[in-house]
């Protein structure tokens, strides 16, 4: 079976182009006069053709991610420059978009590594699509034209555009790039979401030709995909920014580099779990989708041999909201003011704890024989209960509740409130707090009283009590800390190193678990390489065991941030370096001719 | 005698050995007090809430300076300190035998069967074909609640479990029937919150009607020895037995959302 999920992006763009133009439509029209005999299927020498389109798609899919994620706080953080008069936000938006430029590169050689495996691998495959999709490909190719020049001029016109109108004139190229970005992606969405969720009346007698185009673009679960992929790739870049900030803290020698790492760190950081508080939200839409456009693949996905995915997401993003939330307790150890916050961090930490564990409590246990023996079967008599839809959706919201009021005392560490009501302000925010974690433990405990249909509400006013007082005591928190008083500025750069290990975990387990869930979006086709259209009659068409995917998956993630790895270190390069005394003096012909040049 | 440690490094081990003494123990024994049923947790559950227990505790003592300090205190101590050097001696010679024994334990021979990796629902078809007719599934609902009496079918569907499910599901259609320990996995129990109550009736009549050999090729293997029900009990026998199901084990059916426009699917 092919995995295509990836969005297929730059570079890729001219081979579709080229391709679409040269190669496949005389091929077609020889192959529709039976004068030539198109190949289902090609060969690939190591691991077959699945794992190598396989590898392709999912690097090519955490480059994308990444170019399309940071375009987003770039520009806002640009926002921030001018608008709240902040230079230091402005020198931040430049350093994302240098790792933009070059991350720009390796997503278009991805790119077309993807569409090239396509081409040879699954020619058929790629035919047909083409077929259907050939108008939308000459878009993305107009569209990704323009994104490129668009990211050309932010970046290179960054220093000559940078006071008054011109600057504004560069904010929007900015807010330009996300625009093109963001509709290149939408257009490969539709491409992918065809495969899942094709129009009800395509059957597999349909002809490509007579497919409706924008019935076919605009499929059952293309608007949920391009609403759950804007907000992760946020979430993706917030954790790949926070990831490069650590590698350049860990690696600074003066207490200034030190001190702006570690608030590029911090920024990072809260991007990427303040976007991850709502991503779960767009997950819970994009899997109702699923379930209403086919009943098999919703089972398949949240019952059957998927479901183990899903605990192992629950574990991994336990793993999110753990770090996360360390990553910000320490830090409130070099903001004055912050200790009479941290007794309470410990009941935080137990709420976060005891979530994880009911999240990640399996529904189907795995157990040997006598263990289930003594169960009466894979369900556990006790734990069992902790297993279905109300436990997790109670501990999820609470675990989000928790990680907001985190953020709250970080924000407020070393702040103290002038306002008259100040108290009032903190005891109705208090209110808000518990008033929300009461709802959401009243429905999650009622929903095992109640029939599911009446249970699937129920997680609605769980996340609209979550919402409500998240938004309600961030605006009055807001209001409140107009004109505080301060206990002392935060003394960025004095952070401990194991901090930093934190952003580095939070990188990786993104990475790790986006393809992990990007496979159980694409398994879910099964047999299929457009379901119930198309069957997938290579000698891959199996589904894979969740074993072999957990290895190729690893195996991508290597890839890409040893990738990652190496655009941090050519990033660094692009920088000033820094001449030692020595250096200098050999250079200009003194003594110290073996000194070096301290480059970073 | 002080009970509680004053110091991290002791408060961390007194709160995982405080976790796995409720873990292995209290969960299987605690809940029979207050009259509700329990079993040992699997090991792999164990393996799992320490795990996260011990991310938990390690968080706690690093993220404060402090008692990151005090935690680490005796590990220095132990490490450098002549007075400890038996301790030390001791650690290194027992922290291998310990790694070695573990790697022993998982790599020697056993006669029991792996831990199955199994999944509770297949996937069923969007159709299904009984006895040369194509029923649907999705959408389908059982006709037997909008004709004739409701106890009355309870009692064919009772009469019909009887004689032909309960010896593997039960009397108490709690899976544990005069056959069902000879089974792995066991029967289903249909008084779990996590079984038929997720459930539309047309999914358990899709199970019954093709038992274990009718199972999708994807997620196995899935071991059941359930027959196929369709080649002895009619359309009609099965939906009753259905009924009698979900009244007996007082449970609700999933029922299908109504969505315009679309074929609509459980909810």
């Amino acid at each position: 079976m092919s995995r295509v999920t990836g969005q297929i992006a730059p570079g890729t763009a001219l081979v579709v182009a080229v391709f679409v133009a040269a190669v496949p439509m005389p091929l077609l029209a020889q192959a529709a006069e039976g004068t030539v005999q198109m190949p289902m299927y090609g060969q690939f020498p190591y691991g077959g053709a699945r794992f190598a389109i396989w590898i392709a798609a999912q690097v090519h899919l955490f480059f994308a991610a990444f170019v399309l994620g940071v375009p987003m706080f770039a520009v806002v953080a640009e926002a921030m420059g001018i608008f709240g008069q902040e230079p230091k936000y402005d020198k931040l938006a430049k350093e994302f978009t240098r790792l933009l430029l070059v991350s720009y590169s390796a997503t278009a050689i991805w790119g077309a590594i993807l569409a090239f495996g396509l081409i040879t691998l699954y020619p058929g495959v790629w035919s047909y699509l083409a077929e259907i999709f050939a108008p939308s490909m000459w878009a993305y190719v107009g569209l990704f034209f323009f994104e490129s020049f668009t990211l050309y001029l932010y970046y290179y016109g960054w220093e000559r555009w940078s006071v008054g109108g011109a600057k504004l004139g560069h904010w929007t190229l900015g807010i330009l790039l996300n625009v093109w970005g963001t509709a290149v992606m939408f257009i490969a969405n539709s491409w992918l979401t065809y495969m899942m969720s094709p129009p009800a009346d395509v059957t597999p007698d349909t002809s490509p030709a007579m497919v409706q185009f924008w019935s076919a673009f605009a499929n059952a679960t293309w608007m949920p995909i391009n609403i759950h992929r804007v907000i992760a790739n946020i979430v993706f870049g917030g954790a790949i920014v926070g990831g490069y900030a650590a590698y350049r803290f860990l690696l600074a020698d003066n207490d200034d580099e030190r001190a702006h790492y570690d608030w590029m760190g911090y920024v990072g950081n809260l991007i990427a779990i303040g976007a991850l508080i709502v991503l779960p939200f767009a997950g819970y839409y994009l899997g109702r989708e699923i379930y209403e456009f086919n009943q098999q693949m919703g089972i398949t996905m949240m019952g059957g041999f998927m479901s183990w995915l899903w605990i192992i997401q629950a574990f991994l993003i336990g793993v999110l909201f753990l770090a996360g939330n360390y990553y910000l307790w320490v830090g409130m150890g070099r903001i004055p003011g912050a200790t009479r916050f941290q007794p309470y961090t410990k009941w935080m930490l137990l709420v976060l704890v005891v979530g994880v564990i009911v999240w990640a409590t399996p529904n189907t246990m795995i157990a040997d024989r006598a263990e289930l023996s003594a169960m009466g079967g894979s369900h556990h008599p006790f734990l069992g209960v902790l297993g279905v839809m109300s436990a997790k959706n109670t501990a999820v919201n609470l675990m989000i509740l928790t990680t907001f009021l985190s953020f709250l005392l970080y924000r407020r560490a070393n702040k103290r409130p002038t306002v008259t009501w100040a108290r009032t302000g903190t005891q109705v925010q208090a209110a808000l707090f518990v008033i929300s974690a009461v709802i959401v433990l009243f429905y999650g405990i009622y929903g095992y009283f109640v029939t599911a249909i009446v249970r699937i509400g129920f997680s609605v006013y769980q996340v609209l009590a979550v919402l409500f007082a998240i938004i309600a005591v961030s605006a009055i928190d807001i209001r409140m800390m107009r004109r505080a008083e301060s206990y002392g500025a935060i003394r960025w750069g004095q952070m401990p190193p194991r901090s930093q290990y934190a952003l580095f975990i939070l990188m990786v387990t993104f990475t790790w678990l986006m393809g992990l869930m990007g496979f159980a979006r694409s398994g879910i086709r099964q047999h299929w390489h457009v379901w119930e259209v198309m069957r997938d009659t290579s000698e891959f068409a199996a589904t894979p065991p969740l074993g072999y995917a957990a290895q190729v998956i690893s195996i991508c993630v290597l890839i890409f941030l040893g990738l990652v790895a190496l655009i941090f270190w050519v990033g660094g390069l692009a920088e000033k370096p820094i001449v030692t005394p020595a250096r200098k003096d050999a250079l200009m012909g003194g003594e110290h001719a073996t000194a070096a040049v301290a480059g970073d | 005698m002080r009970l509680w440690p004053s110091e991290p490094f002791g408060q961390t081990v007194a709160i995982l050995a405080i976790a796995y003494l409720l873990i292995e123990l209290g969960i299987p024994y605690i809940p029979p007090l207050f009259g509700l049923a329990s079993a040992p947790a699997p090991d792999s559950v164990v393996f799992q809430y320490m795990l996260t227990v011990l991310m938990g505790v390690l968080i706690w003592v690093s993220d404060n300076e402090e008692r990151w300090r005090a935690f680490k205190r005796p590990i220095q101590r132990v490490l450098v300190e002549e007075k400890r050097k038996p301790i030390r001696v001791a650690l290194l010679v027992l922290v291998p035998v310990l790694v070695a024994f573990i790697a022993f334990d998982q790599a020697r021979p056993s006669l029991s069967a792996p831990p199955s990796f199994r999944a509770i629902h297949p996937a069923p078809p969007g159709s299904m074909t009984f006895r040369d007719r194509t029923i649907p599934i999705t959408g389908l609902e059982n006709p037997l609640r909008h004709e004739g009496r409701l106890e009355a079918h309870y009692e064919e569907g009772k009469r019909i479990y009887y004689r032909n499910c309960l010896v593997c599901h039960g009397d108490l259609l709690d899976g544990q029937g005069p056959y069902g320990p000879a089974f792995n996995p066991a029967p289903l129990s249909f008084q779990d919150v996590g079984t038929i109550q997720q459930l539309t009736e047309s999914y358990v009549f899709w199970r019954i009607a093709k038992g274990g050999a009718g199972l999708p090729n994807e997620g196995g293997p899935w071991n059941s020895a359930m027959p196929a029900w369709e080649e002895f009990l009619t359309e009609d026998e099965i939906w009753t037995v259905i009924i009698f199901l979900y009244e007996q084990a007082d449970k609700t059916p999933r029922t299908w959302e109504e969505v315009a426009g679309s074929e609509g699917g459980p909810q």
